[in-house]
């Protein structure tokens, strides 16, 4: 059972005539890495951005359609695009969590990245602070490195690190689904491999989302693929059908390198 | 509670604006009222002397255009030399003296023209008062020309130089004219901001109360008579200082406007 | 030709140079004979052209002390003004006994020589500023937070603009306006004098606050919006967002903006002159009228000469001086961090 459910969705942006994505329908399997590809402007990251309706912070786009999400604790299914008060709209955000192409660090120590989106939601106890900032880190693979540096300031940390932060950050919150916008896009070989070791690693707490250019990234870590073209999604399966066996002709010419 | 913290916070900030629009209000309403009550066509015709203020606008704009005339080309050719020419510390030097200069008391310059002018030549003088205002133009012109130079990319400079022009050549047909509406902006609002001033002139034109073009001696200045009109004890001197008021703040803000409309009509 | 126009937009960079320094070393070669006559004292004395006797013979001094002592109990005991006041007031009281004094003593031939002290203007012109910040500091803050982050585009813009217009109007306008239409409703909710040290402080303030807000707002723009995206996709509240990201990013650009504003109010000159009330008496309460130097230089520059004058210049010097340091602060520490 998906843990969310895009269904017939459309989405346009204020001032524009012509939809940017037409029609969509997919699934975001529950514990499982889900890959959006294709070529550059082909709407992958507008639809992840809509699944936590960031879009919602630049008035007047439009959505049609449906995105469901499970929520976990009443187990209920629930169209996010009904959203409008703003209480909602932060718990939506606890819900579904985003790491961005570039590292996003706030201007402040290590721990209060971390224990800023705890403290937002309510956490006071400074002992249950202390052990969620330090499960996020070290369930982001970052705690070895910054153990003894928590009080100093984030921008300090190389771009891997601050990226591994933001997700510890995200983490941090328990989401159910965490959206990933071409995390590993600004960071060096390295830096990427230790981000997909850690998104495996974080499909056992969390369902996975990733928009991605690298067509070997997307092989290697995910479940899923959707491969998007023009607004449309032409194809979505299992990872190995997309990459072994596809069976769209565009879908094809894309991951042989015919275009994109 | 959060959401509760959130709304009071915007709420605050909204009233904010609403009190900055709020004085912006009631200073131009008050102009209006104060400044067409005592507002006639008469005043363009007369001299100060008999109660009109021809004499103080026509020169006004006389010390503003002169100082323009001074202060523009001064200023694009320094901008030029720190965007185009300048290597390394001296054009850095320059660029941030600039940026001081152009913070500095307006009173201040007043004085120093004072005493560099004023003092040796015997006496206040429209020269005087449009050297001071230069003064106060040429820095706002430099920090235009330099920001919008900088905006216009290398290639189009590459370009004309693979060509085969000289540097110059690029510099005044091409680049200059690639930024030429961002600096008209800029030259417009700071003739905008210098036709306002007072404080510079107060001791290097001072005013007169007669129509005059002879620019070496004190000169008629709008802002300079208000100042002394308003701090008269008669009504009607009083009276004469708001319609003056209201000249020149339509004045300003018809420039300041029409600054911007160029650059909004451009983009 | 190409070495032509090369050499004249040096030359034309140069003049900038030639004149800061040239403004510096004439204020300093002006304010030379009251420099000479009254040192780093002149900071601390609140006597403006006043006659004091020059050399006076030991007598003359004690005579003098005795009759000053009788005269401020007289007072004191007449007074029916707080005794904070009279403290306060004691020492301009002292010198103005003083050229009583010298006046009335008509016979004595005993040269007498004019004091002029800066303290007075120094200290109207750093407390209207400071009041000036105080009333401006939150509301541009507000204006900058609701152009930054609250409007819609459209809304944003168009009052972006109206502030701007705020700014562009002249500050003799400001000046007027604040003395016949802001500072009586504010005397008659504070008290006091129309003309006061709060009045123009206050009229400053609202001079300065479309510049804070603008230069604020430009500061506060700089904050990437991945960074806003990424709070917002925490869960994150506006003011939350504002507080926490927006405020800590564009810190230093905020403090350069509101150092610059403070530059601004120190050397302004005609909306305070208005309001200022004038004369060389520092101010026992908030609203007692006082001066400030730029008020000082334009209203008695005309009349001033030789030791006067060269007092004028030696607190232009002083203004001069102080807005050099506040605004290179403002700009290179604060706002080329911020870049």
């Amino acid at each position: 059972m998906p843990v969310m459910h895009i269904k017939n969705f459309s989405f346009t942006y204020a001032g524009v005539e012509h939809p940017s994505l037409k029609n969509i329908t997919l699934p975001i399997e529950k514990n499982k890495v889900t890959a959006l590809i294709g070529p550059s402007g082909c709407g992958k990251s507008t639809l992840l951005r809509s699944m936590n309706r960031i879009h919602d912070l630049y008035p007047g786009n439009k959505y049609e359609g449906e995105i469901e999400l499970l929520d976990f604790e009443t187990n209920e299914r629930k169209n996010i695009l009904e959203i409008k008060k703003e209480n909602e709209f932060i718990k939506l955000r606890q819900q579904v969590g985003m790491i961005f192409q570039k590292p996003t660090p706030f201007p402040m120590s290590i721990f209060d990245n971390v224990a800023y989106g705890l403290k937002i939601a309510g956490i006071k106890n400074k002992t249950e602070l202390e052990d969620r900032v330090e499960q996020a880190l070290i369930g982001s693979a970052l705690w070895k490195e910054v153990h003894d540096r928590l009080n100093a300031s984030a921008m300090g940390l190389s771009g891997g690190q601050q990226q591994r932060l933001c997700i510890a950050r995200a983490v941090a919150v328990k989401p159910e689904v965490l959206l990933f916008d071409e995390p590993t896009s600004a960071l060096d070989p390295i830096s990427t491999g230790a981000i997909e070791e850690l998104i495996v690693e974080l499909k056992k707490d969390v369902s996975i989302a990733i928009v991605t250019h690298n067509m070997q990234q997307a092989s290697r870590i995910s479940d899923y693929t959707a491969f998007m073209y023009l607004g449309d999604l032409i194809e979505y399966d299992k990872t190995e059908n997309i990459f072994l066996n596809p069976k769209e002709k565009k879908t094809e010419d894309y991951i042989t390198g015919r275009f994109g | 509670m959060r959401l509760i913290v959130n709304k009071i916070f915007l709420a605050l900030s909204i009233f904010s604006a609403l009190v900055g629009l709020a004085f912006l209000g009631w200073i131009l309403i008050t102009l209006f009222m104060k400044g067409l009550n005592s507002f006639h066509f008469h005043l363009f015709l007369d001299d100060l002397i008999d109660g009109g203020l021809r004499n103080l606008i026509v020169g006004q704009f006389i010390l503003a255009g002169l100082a323009a005339a001074i202060g523009i080309p001064l200023g694009m050719a320094a901008g030029i030399y720190i965007q185009e020419y300048g290597r390394g510390r001296y054009a850095n030097v320059i660029r941030d003296l600039s940026d001081i200069m152009m913070s500095a008391p307006s009173i201040v310059i007043g004085a120093f023209v004072y005493a560099i002018i004023v003092v040796p030549t015997g006496g206040t003088s429209g020269w005087a008062g449009a050297i001071a205002l230069a003064i106060m133009m040429i820095p706002v012109v430099i920090n235009t020309t330099d920001n919008m130079l900088s905006l216009v990319p290398r290639e189009l400079r590459e370009a004309g130089i693979a060509l085969g022009a000289s540097k110059y050549k690029v510099i005044l047909d091409i680049v200059i004219k690639a930024a030429k509406v961002g600096i008209m902006t800029g030259v417009l609002l700071a003739f905008a901001r210098i036709i306002g001033e007072t404080a510079p002139l107060l001791f290097t034109s001072e005013t007169s109360n007669y129509f005059t073009l002879d620019l070496s001696e004190s000169f008629p200045s709008l802002t300079v008579s208000i100042y002394d009109l308003a701090n008269e004890p008669e009504k009607a001197s009083r009276d004469l200082a708001w319609a003056a008021s209201f000249i020149l703040t339509v004045l300003v803000l018809v420039i300041n406007l029409t600054g911007r409309f160029i650059t909004r009509n451009k983009k | 030709m190409e070495k032509l126009f090369q050499k004249i937009s040096l030359a034309s960079a140069s003049i900038v140079f030639v004149i800061l320094v040239g403004i510096f070393l004439t204020l300093l070669s002006s304010s030379k004979a009251a420099i000479e006559e009254f040192g780093l004292d002149f900071l601390t004395n609140s006597a403006w052209n006043k006659e004091v006797p020059l050399n006076p013979v030991n007598e003359t001094v004690q005579a003098n002390a005795a009759k000053i002592f009788e005269d401020v109990e007289l007072n004191t005991q007449d007074d029916t003004t707080d005794d904070e006041d009279m403290i306060a007031d004691e020492d301009d009281e002292d010198d103005m006994i003083l050229a009583d004094e010298d006046e009335s003593e008509e016979g004595s031939s005993s040269a007498t020589k004019t004091v002029y002290g800066g303290l007075v203007p120094i200290v109207g012109t750093i407390l209207t500023t400071i009041i000036a910040l105080t009333f401006a500091l939150p509301i541009a803050m507000g204006i900058a937070v609701f152009l930054a982050e609250i409007a819609p585009k459209n809304i944003s813009y168009v009052v972006g603009i109206a502030i701007e217009l705020l700014a562009a109007i002249p500050s003799i306008i400001f000046g007027m306006w604040g003395l016949y239409y802001f500072a009586p409703i504010v005397a008659d909710i504070v008290g006091g004098y129309q003309v006061s040290l709060l009045t123009a402080g206050l009229v400053l303030g609202v001079m300065i606050l479309p510049f804070m807000a603008a230069i604020t707002r430009d500061s506060m723009n700089t904050t990437p919006n991945v960074l806003k995206e990424s709070a917002y996709a925490l869960g994150a509240t506006k003011f939350e967002v504002i507080k926490d990201i927006i405020f800590p990013y564009s810190k230093v650009g905020i403090i350069g903006s509101i150092i610059l504003a403070l530059g601004r109010a120190l050397g302004e000159t005609m909306a305070v002159a208005f309001l200022i009330g004038s004369i060389f008496v520092l101010p026992d309460a908030i609203n007692s009228p006082t001066i400030s130097i730029p008020v000082a230089m334009a209203n008695n520059f005309g009349e001033a000469s030789g030791l006067g004058e060269s007092a004028l210049f030696y607190l232009a010097l002083i203004l001069f001086i102080i807005s050099f340091g506040v605004i290179s602060l403002a700009k290179f520490y604060f706002l080329k961090k911020a870049k």
